[in-house]
């Protein structure tokens, strides 16, 4: 089956000016996600990670055009999205999110049913036939219309808000769904229903997947693809068994070596990683990782690597993949060579 | 043989405030030897912080029914006087938390605040409380320590604050630390860094730590043993090793087997654990995890099991641990 890219993200940015201070000082720039090419297969579940505040949500946000990008482009479906009203609701109608936080995500005052029956009525859909796909999905969420329909947000616990929340999104019978942290503040007794049910529903519907997570275990577990983000840039993109297996990019690395232990006998014995995630208010010119890379060179902080494949289906922006990039593990350049 | 550092006997903590009791925490019985790290592992609502918390004496006092037995040291913590007390928390235990800003005062320097903690339990010039504050930064390896004991809380960023409340925590010494979740918020990078300080720490100063987690992969890598919680009691207890390896209460096993990670095949289902923990407010006489447990039989419903020996080491409140053995590391893809 040869997939198709049903989002094509090209060039994106977005950055957040700041407010500038009282007395003088130039107003800065959070530079959230700061030029990402990157495409969604149809029927694929890409995984998202990286150290907080590197422009996972803000990357979401901007595919769900909740916010504007600086400047790039979202193709769906092979037509980029235009900024119209109409237009964008039918683009949510496709594409749909969840949240990490189950509670702030759903109308206090609303029962559950009304609040999954909502989108498809704003939609059109006659409140009848709204209502009944929605006792279907609370159904297929595994809450028992008959005991949860009528409940408010308050009386549920957080695994069957997270469940009522990924039935809404699924009322609008999206192509897309966006999980962004959506199983992080669940325990992991219901995380793993959570999971299951998520892989149950892509399987049935036939969705396509971003799913960012903090838990790399569970990324790995449920994604076909990784991204690994960095400072607002895409550090690495591959195949999960790749990424995991045989990484290219020094963070993915340290990365995926933070990840604790699970055999007492052969725990961790060197932080992967020193310091803390960098702001990105001024980031690192050059490779933005030089600052904390054991194999950063002269060139790491003069030119900015770019996000160059290193196999077939696998990207790493690391000047140690390019060839002739002047670092002195990276490849010889070949074009050198043949000019001999 | 010596008397663990701390005990805990039949603890029970029993809120009273609401309509009905809560009975959060139902006989716990945990020791922690001096220089001994213990992980608290279970699901949200199980009764952790609160046990961490009656240590310390810090649930509301008239709101709260305590019984049981707390000894520290060889004190009762439950007869100390207000005096006591006081000197008890910080000086003798001392807890850090998941979230920083909770446990330091926004309005105030951390050079200042831990001054302040260490001149409070003792009679030291400020001059030399501040040299102690110095090295105390420098020995949770904050970069530029100097400049960063004159700066505000919020100033800093998330690992950067929770080594300053580790720093803040061990200013007068304790003998014990109480850790509630303190990695739980951070990103893996900063989470396995906070997790070897302390495993530092905890050797450099002989402390006695209970870490509380629903991590199993953060117990694993700080703790020698491991004790699982459900429904305000301690179900299995063991060292990290037979915990993870030959674990015999069949909630231990759920969350073990439940768990996403490397070894398995992509795709696959996991084995998740049906249910939810049950009320607090309202608890079965028998078995609590009964409702959820594919071995549930009727005696489990009618009494309430003992912890038991296990033959594969670890101790188990749980009347069927007949069937439940399994093959060592089977669980974690071993
Ligand atoms: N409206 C805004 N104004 C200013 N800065 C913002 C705004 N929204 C996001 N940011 C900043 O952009 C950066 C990226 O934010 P984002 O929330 O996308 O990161 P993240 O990787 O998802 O982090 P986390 O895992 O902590 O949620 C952060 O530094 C954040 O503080
Ligand atoms: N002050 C309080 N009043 C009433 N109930 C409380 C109070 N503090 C905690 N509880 C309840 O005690 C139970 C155990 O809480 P806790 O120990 O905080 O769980 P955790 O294991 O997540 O840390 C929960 O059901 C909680 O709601
Ligand atoms: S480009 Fe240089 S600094 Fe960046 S990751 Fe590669 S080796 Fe490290
Ligand atoms: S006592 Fe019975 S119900 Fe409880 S865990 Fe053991 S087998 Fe399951
Ligand atoms: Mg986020
Ligand atoms: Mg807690």
């Amino acid at each position: 089956m040869s997939r198709q890219p049903l989002l094509q993200v090209r060039g994106l940015k977005k950055h957040f000016p700041l407010e500038r201070k009282l007395f003088g000082g130039a107003g800065k720039t959070v530079h959230a996600v700061d030029g990402v090419d990157f495409d969604v297969l149809e029927g694929e579940t890409l995984g998202v990670v990286g150290e907080s505040g590197c422009g996972k949500s803000t990357t979401a946000r901007l595919l769900m055009h909740l916010i504007d990008p600086t400047i790039g482009t979202i193709v769906f479906d092979g037509a980029p999205v235009e900024n119209t009203r109409l237009s964008l609701r039918n683009y949510r109608r496709r594409v749909q999110m969840v949240f990490q936080d189950s509670y702030s995500s759903l109308n206090p005052r609303l029962t559950i049913e009304a609040s999954i029956a909502f989108g498809p009525e704003v939609h059109g859909t006659p409140k009848k036939e709204a209502l009944a796909r929605t006792h279907d999905l609370l159904e297929r969420v595994g809450l028992e219309p008959a005991r949860f329909a009528e409940r408010y947000p308050h009386e549920l616990s957080g695994g069957q808000r997270q469940r009522v929340n990924i039935a809404r999104a699924l009322a609008l019978q999206p192509k897309v769904i966006i999980l962004d942290e959506a199983v992080s503040a669940l325990d992991k007794s219901v995380e793993a229903q959570v999971l299951n049910l998520l892989l149950d529903l892509k399987e049935e519907f036939g969705l396509t997947y971003v799913f960012i997570s903090h838990d790399l275990n569970v990324v790995q577990f449920v994604s076909d693809r990784v991204m690994v983000m960095y400072l607002g840039k895409i550090a690495e993109l591959g195949r999960s068994e790749t990424v995991f297996g045989n990484a290219r990019h020094p963070y993915s690395t340290a990365l995926l070596s933070s990840m604790p232990s699970i055999d007492p006998d052969n725990r961790t014995q060197h932080v992967p990683l020193a310091g803390d995630p960098p702001n990105p208010i001024d980031p690192p010119a050059g490779c933005r990782f030089h600052t904390r890379c054991a194999h950063a060179e002269t060139v790491c902080s003069l030119t900015e690597p770019p996000l160059a494949q290193v196999e077939p289906d696998h990207q790493a922006a690391c000047h140690m993949g390019v060839a002739g990039s002047g670092h002195s593990r990276a490849p010889e350049a070949r074009t050198a060579a043949a000019a001999e | 043989m010596a008397d663990p550092y701390l005990r805990l006997d039949q603890l029970e903590v029993t809120f009273t405030g609401g309509r009905s009791p809560v009975r959060a925490v139902n006989g716990v019985d945990l020791t922690v030897d001096s220089g001994e790290t213990v992980a608290l592992i279970g699901e949200s609502g199980s009764g952790k912080s609160v046990t961490l918390r009656a240590i310390l004496r810090l649930n509301p006092e008239k709101k709260t029914r305590i019984g049981g037995k707390v000894t520290v040291g060889g004190r009762d913590v439950m007869g100390l006087g207000n005096k006591a007390l006081a000197q008890f928390r910080g000086g003798e235990v001392a807890m850090i938390f998941q979230e920083p800003l909770l446990a330091l005062d926004p309005v105030y320097t951390l050079g200042d605040q831990i001054t302040e903690a260490i001149r409070r339990h003792e009679p030291i010039s400020k001059a030399d409380a501040r040299k102690r504050a110095l090295s105390l930064f420098e020995r949770v390896r904050i970069p530029s320590p100097e400049r960063r004991l004159d700066t505000y809380p919020h100033e800093m960023s998330g690992g950067m604050r929770q080594r300053a409340m580790i720093a803040l925590a061990l200013a007068c010494n304790p003998k014990v630390l109480l850790a509630d979740e303190p990695t739980t918020a951070l990103d893996a990078t900063v989470q396995i860094q906070i997790l070897l300080l302390l495993r530092e720490l905890q050797r450099e100063f002989g402390l006695s730590i209970i870490f509380v987690t629903h991590d199993l992969g953060a117990a694993v890598e700080v703790a020698d043993r491991i004790a699982v919680m459900y429904a305000g009691r301690i179900v299995e207890e063991g060292s990290a090793r037979d915990i993870i390896h030959t674990p015999r209460h069949p909630y231990t096993i759920g969350l073990l087997k439940s768990r996403a990670h490397g070894a398995m095949t992509k795709g696959r289902r996991l084995d998740a654990i049906a249910g939810s923990p049950p009320d607090l407010a309202d608890l079965p006489k028998g078995c609590a995890f009964a409702a959820r447990c594919t071995l549930a039989t009727d005696p489990c419903r009618q009494t309430q099991p003992e912890l038991i020996q296990t033959e594969t080491g670890t101790r188990a409140r749980c009347l069927r641990t007949d069937q439940t053995l399994t093959r060592p590391g089977e669980l974690v893809g071993a």
